[in-house]
């Protein structure tokens, strides 16, 4: 008995592994390489139905995993999720192809303030899927004071009570921004400037965190956390004494935009597929079930108040404003940001 | 722009290393005259050369070359001196631009940096403490649970293996929640009276995690020697007159060495090596020499990978050293925890 089984185990095993691409030749595909729970399963689901287009999902975790994976198994994905800052470094490498506009007649309902980003001057690679913003998510039952400025994190009131996040990018950025610098300087003062005043900060902080805050936040573990917008709203839908702000020093403004590799084997249904998830129905139930921030006014109108009576994910355009996208820094002056951060990590 | 091909003379020296391991095998069945036993290794041999051989090999390739794959020594450097990589990156238009300004290396945070040699003295020392809280904790638990006369004794070995079963990681996450500010410990600490300690995020806590995940590892191989050792002896040592302290210094305590050593290694080399605890438990403010590596290889930035294989390279011959010294004082790896 016990060998019939395990024959008909290995069997099973088998199936999947010898080629059956004779039986599905006919069948049309598309390969999908996003993030984890980054889009509503429902979705696809549609698109299949309406297209006959069958959706095939991949995962990655990080941006250097994905770009990794791009360059090293050429063909295999037709859409890719990257995020805003990797898209300059795709187009210089030659990793995405242009996208035809032509067969993406609903990319006219993208917000006009998101066409032609820094990353992407000429609007030709990427359509923006979903953005947010970096602020500071705090405890109102904690924290008296006005949350405006990035001041306050380095309020000592607060010390053991505030949350940074474990990000080089992030971190240093808010910090450069709090000195009035750019998010993206190269220059090396500034950057030590930067790292000196995270150094200074170093004993009001609770923890370096990038996964826990959320929950951290939740428990009543913390005054204040530097936090995306989009796990801030989680925590806030979680407890109803957290709120949210972006300091009027400004701050970074993200976008996920989706690119097609210049590999894909499927440009048109990767085409379709953008062209259907810039349908106004489709990215509000993509908005309502990520819950960050829709580039697509046409799905916003359609949302109506809960999302636009909520700050936190439709900020004023005057909040945007003060904010800026992150670009890609050449290795060459990571290494100096890294420098800088490891600087802050040793200081005891 | 970046190339992530290995160059021809890096298969050249994996393959140079894999026949050199290949002819060993052969040496070594030929001299044993049979087929028979290695035949039945060779699935083993096959996992070891593909996932322990081969990655060595790919991490000393790492540590001898540079991002564009030339041979270069400037990973070791790096080690010595922290900000070495940085300041060779600089632009020499940009480095003379500063010194026109009048600024030095101190200004521009390029001096030697002393980063990676503090954090790796800080890990030894972390590990050392480690390895001696386990010896004093987990030596009289061991030498409890071998007695003959401790009924509970087997009752408490299941209990030490039980929490084995499950992932480290989670165990360490459970940590957490034991040592928050609102946590189980805290919550009972201010029912008692005492008030709220700041528990979690310092370097004590780190340290307990250590000690709670390896303490297993000290507890049974000093268990399993004692266990095995002829009860006998102590009871001869009794009956010519020993009390039992001088019975335990004379008899058990020398039989019980190797068990001891074994531990001793079993502790100190995942604890040097410890990264992720530190995370959790220090709150990414306490960084050890796994948690240096780890970041290297996380960068975005790909010239940090031959640097991290540079210091990984450094700590496996710290840890084979110490293994070697270890060997001499168990030279039969009695104690069962020897490689």
């Amino acid at each position: 008995m016990k060998k019939w089984i395990s024959l008909v185990a290995v069997l099973v095993l088998m199936m999947n592994v010898l080629p059956l691409n004779g039986a599905f030749a006919a069948q049309e595909e598309v390969n999908v390489y996003n993030w984890e729970d980054y889009m509503n399963p429902e979705v696809f689901k549609i698109f299949e139905q309406e297209t006959g287009i069958h959706v095939n999902e991949m995962f990655f975790t990080t941006n250097e995993e994905m770009m990794i994976s791009l360059r090293v198994t050429p063909g295999a994905y037709d859409l890719v999720f990257p995020s805003d800052y990797c898209v300059e470094r795709m187009i210089s490498e030659g990793l995405i192809t242009e996208i035809n506009f032509d067969s993406v007649p609903n990319f006219s309902n993208i917000e006009p303030w998101m066409i032609n980003p820094d990353y992407d001057p000429e609007n030709k690679y990427s359509v923006p899927f979903m953005w947010g913003t970096v602020g500071i998510l705090y405890d109102t039952t904690k924290v008296d004071d006005p949350v405006d400025s990035w001041g306050i994190l380095w309020n000592e009131k607060y010390a053991d009570e505030i949350i940074m996040l474990d990000s080089i990018r992030d971190t240093m950025g808010v910090t450069l921004k709090y000195l009035g610098y750019s998010m993206n300087t190269r220059d090396r003062l500034e950057l030590k400037a930067a790292s000196d005043k995270l150094i200074e900060q170093k004993p009001l902080v609770k923890a370096y965190y990038v996964d826990e805050t959320k929950d951290e936040m939740v428990a009543g573990n913390g005054a204040l956390a530097l936090m995306w917008s989009g796990d801030a709203l989680y925590a806030m839908e979680k407890n109803e004494n957290l709120a949210y702000a972006v300091p009027k020093e400004g701050s970074n403004v993200w976008v996920d935009p989706m690119v097609i590799p210049a590999t894909a084997k499927n440009k048109e249904n990767a085409e379709k597929l953008i062209n259907f998830l810039c349908r106004p129905d489709i990215a509000q139930m993509n908005c309502e079930y990520i819950w960050y921030s829709s580039p697509n006014t046409a799905a916003i109108e359609l949302m109506g108040e809960d999302y636009t009576e909520n700050p936190t994910i439709n900020p004023t355009q005057d909040i945007i404003d003060r904010c800026e996208f992150f670009h890609d820094i050449p290795d060459q002056y990571l290494t100096v940001y890294n420098l800088f951060w490891g600087r802050v990590k040793d200081a005891k | 722009m970046t190339d992530f091909r290995v160059p021809a003379w890096g298969y050249w020296i994996m393959g140079v290393g894999l026949a050199a391991f290949i002819v060993m095998l052969v040496m070594y069945i030929r001299r044993n005259r049979g087929f028979k036993r290695p035949l039945f290794a060779s699935p083993y041999v096959l996992w070891l050369v593909v996932f322990t051989v081969i990655p060595c090999l790919l991490v000393a390739y790492f540590s001898f070359t540079d991002y564009q794959g030339n041979f270069t020594l400037d990973n070791f450097k790096d080690f010595w001196d922290s900000n070495y990589t940085a300041r060779k990156a600089m632009d020499p238009e940009e480095m003379k631009m500063y010194e026109e300004m009048g600024l030095t290396l101190e200004d521009l945070g390029l001096e030697r940096g002393t980063i990676n040699i503090n954090t790796l003295v800080f890990s030894l020392w972390m590990a050392f403490l480690c390895t001696v809280i386990c010896l004093l904790l987990g030596y009289p638990a061991a030498h409890i649970m071998a007695n003959r006369d401790f009924k509970l004794g087997p009752t408490l070995v299941v209990l030490f293996i039980v929490p084995m079963w499950m992932n480290f990681l989670l165990r360490t996450v459970a940590m957490m929640t034991l040592l928050e500010d609102n946590g189980v410990i805290n919550s009972l600490l201010e029912a008692v009276g005492i008030g709220r300690q700041k528990l979690l995020n310092n370097v004590a806590a780190v340290q307990v995690g250590m000690v709670y995940n390896f303490l297993p590892f000290m507890v049974f191989p000093i268990y399993n020697v004692l266990n095995k050792m002829d009860y006998k002896l102590s009871e001869a040592a009794m009956d010519l007159g020993c009390d039992k302290w001088h019975t335990f210094y004379k008899v058990t305590l020398p039989l019980s060495l190797p068990g001891v050593v074994s531990g001793i290694t079993m502790v100190f080399m995942p604890a040097v090596t410890t990264f992720y605890i530190s995370r959790l438990l220090g709150g990414g403010k306490v960084q050890l020499f796994g948690d240096l590596i780890e970041a290297k290889f996380l960068s975005t930035s790909l010239r940090e990978w031959n640097v991290g294989s540079a210091l990984s390279l450094i700590m496996m011959i710290l840890i084979l050293i110490s293994l070697g010294l270890l060997r001499k004082v168990d030279p039969e790896g009695e104690g069962g925890g020897m490689v």
